[in-house]
């Protein structure tokens, strides 16, 4: 599979941004152009603005200086329903209308695409469908969407940014307070999204080794300012970790996969030293 | 919140359109059943009559055209847009518990009025809707101007406190009037309930366009509203401009609610119990729950007119005396059934 990019075209950039909530700046002159077809996931320690740059992105926050450009345009200036039609965005943690079936709430991603005059038609019926599919929600389509597990409500938002059918698609942490294995999962369905079909990922992840091991594209992250970007292969190293993240870590090779993961030095490490 | 030990389908919820026809009939029925009965009680063929071919010298025709439709539209339209408040406020502010007087609107109705029969020695009743009228708009910019105020703005949150605050505030200074002021209490205790019974017909030529315009608007609204209820950035990332939407559904829960109060007094429990009843029908998508809850609404008010009209001859009961008889049982059964 095709790595590192930056001969590749960007539909989404986000030029010399800076971006903050009620006078807090969180932003410092931000550039980041996500390449087309390639997941690109932003890590970073808390308060490092990855949410804050990935909703400025998705034109929820608008920017105090620079400009987030969509194909070319100032996103802020564009109809917001229609970029709606070529950007999704998944925020955190959404939360489902108590009783809102699974089919419901999938089908919600279709707004962008009707109108007063162009009410439910079959392709909307049909991208419902088949993103219910994708997700692998179709057996739960109507059931309420709060019976379900973390990870299958975690798939039907998924799949709502999904009948959006948009070509770029932003996710803020969509993988928290999952099991590892549905984290996995979900990885795996997303990646897949950009490989196999060509959409353009941004991804605002904290599982480190999680997003080593996913991304094309991998930023870090610190104090409004992106420190580090390019393949997890280049720039995903302990010293980066140390820098980014004040961590102490062990950055390893998984033999079987050629992954990198990252393990952690803690409390277990200073029991060993102190044992010897 | 009950915890589901064992996820539990939800029933398959009514498609789209297909309840609309029956309820329609259901509303036509129980109209021509309200202006039928009464101290002289009309075959329903003599009301169809009156209303499709008019002839002013028949008694009947008279009353049915000059005394009896005017009350059954106005139930109608009073109900509707009480429910379709009720069930936008609910998706806006993400509160189950929503009403349309939540924003302090019908309070802010029956504080102007009694304010004026006290205070003023209005005791014209034909100048009534009016001062109720500007009640709850002057309640609804007080709110609203109060949560302004509040950090982070005239959020759902900040609105429903600040509505909740002003209503207790002027549901207190109504009973401090009361206690001073006896005729007051006398004068305006069948009105405080809410009551259909001797309106003003003619305001509903002023209200009625606003209200209808409102109705209208919300209906269209209401797909929006179940996106709004996914949480603003679900919305804004949808491509909803979340602030003008609130904005707009403000406008339209003002004006039909304060124009519902002006036509019938501040009457309770319509627009918190029949969007309940009518999500249990049609799911959780304000895309059906909003017409439903119109609906619904009007066919509800209208039969508990009619019950307060023929409960005990020859006298009549308040209606909102009814609805609120008929409505708190059904909503504690709903409460009930909800948390089981």
């Amino acid at each position: 599979m095709a790595r590192g990019s930056d001969d590749r075209s960007h539909r989404l950039e986000a030029v010399a941004i800076e971006a903050g909530y009620a006078g807090t700046r969180v932003l410092n002159a931000v550039d980041l152009s996500p390449p087309d077809g390639q997941v690109t996931i932003l890590i970073g320690p808390n308060g490092c603005g990855k949410s804050t740059l990935l909703k400025t992105m998705a034109r929820i926050l608008a920017p105090t200086r620079g400009n987030v450009l969509l194909d070319g345009k100032d996103i802020h200036t564009l109809n917001t329903k229609a970029v709606a039609a070529s950007l999704g965005l998944l925020p955190q943690g959404p939360i489902a209308p108590e009783g809102l079936t699974v089919r419901e709430l999938v089908a919600q991603g279709r707004f962008p695409h009707q109108s007063l005059l162009r009410q439910w038609t079959q392709k909307d019926e049909d991208a419902v469908n088949s993103a219910m599919s994708t997700a692998g929600i179709t057996e739960f389509a109507d059931r309420a969407v709060d019976t379900l597990s973390g990870g299958q409500r975690q798939r039907c938002w998924v799949a709502m940014v999904l009948a959006q059918e948009t070509d770029l698609i932003l996710l803020d942490e969509p993988t928290t307070f999952l099991d590892l294995k549905v984290q996995v999962d979900l990885m795996d369905l997303l990646t897949g999204l950009a490989h196999e079909r060509g959409r353009t990922l941004v991804i605002v992840l904290h599982e480190l080794s999680l997003a080593a091991a996913y991304a094309d594209h991998l930023v870090m992250m610190k104090e409004g300012r992106i420190v580090a970007s390019g393949t997890p292969d280049d720039i995903f190293t302990a010293d980066r970790l140390k820098q980014v993240f004040g961590l102490d870590a062990n950055v390893l090779r998984d033999p079987a996969s050629g992954r990198l993961v990252c393990v952690p030095f803690g409390a277990r490490r200073r029991l060993t030293e102190a044992a010897q | 919140m009950s915890v589901a030990t064992e996820p539990v389908a939800v029933q398959h919820p009514i498609r789209a359109w297909s309840g609309l026809p029956a309820l329609l009939a259901a509303l036509v029925g129980v109209f021509l059943l309200h202006i039928a009965v009464g101290a002289k009680p009309l075959p329903i063929g003599t009301v169809i009559e009156a209303l499709t071919s008019f002839n002013p010298d028949v008694f009947d025709h008279v009353i049915v055209q000059n005394l009896r439709l005017p009350r059954a539209v106005l139930a109608v339209v009073v109900g509707a847009s009480l429910s379709l408040a009720g069930a936008l406020m609910q998706g806006v502010t993400r509160n189950p518990l929503a009403d349309p007087g939540l924003l302090g609107l019908t309070t802010g109705a029956a504080f102007a009025v009694v304010l004026a029969h006290s205070t003023f020695g209005f005791t014209a009743m034909a100048a009534t809707p009016w001062i109720a009228m500007a009640g709850a708009l002057g309640a609804a910019v007080l709110v609203f101007f109060i949560s302004r105020m509040v950090p982070g703005g005239a959020t759902p949150l900040s609105m429903t406190l600040a509505g909740a605050a002003v209503s207790a505030f002027l549901g207190t200074v109504i009973s401090l009037i009361h206690l001073l002021n006896q005729d007051t209490f006398e004068n305006l205790r069948v009105w405080l309930t809410g009551a259909l019974a001797g309106r003003d017909i003619t305001l509903l030529w002023y209200i009625g366009p606003p209200m209808l315009l409102a109705l209208i608007g919300g209906i269209l609204l209401a797909p929006r509203v179940t996106v709004l209820a996914m949480g603003d950035e679900v919305a804004q990332g949808l491509g909803v401009k979340t602030g003008v939407l609130k904005a707009q559904l403000l406008a339209v829960v003002v004006v039909l609610t304060a124009g519902a109060v002006a036509l019938a007094g501040p009457l309770g429990f319509i627009g918190l119990v029949i969007p309940h009843v009518v999500r249990l029908y049609v799911g959780s998508d304000y895309r059906w729950i909003v017409p439903y809850a119109a609906l619904v609404g009007a066919i509800y008010l209208v039969s508990v007119d009619i019950v307060a009209r023929v409960a005990i001859p020859p006298r009549e009961i308040s209606t909102g005396i009814i609805t609120a008889l008929v409505g708190a049982p059904l909503f504690v059964h709903l409460v009930r059934r909800r948390t089981r």
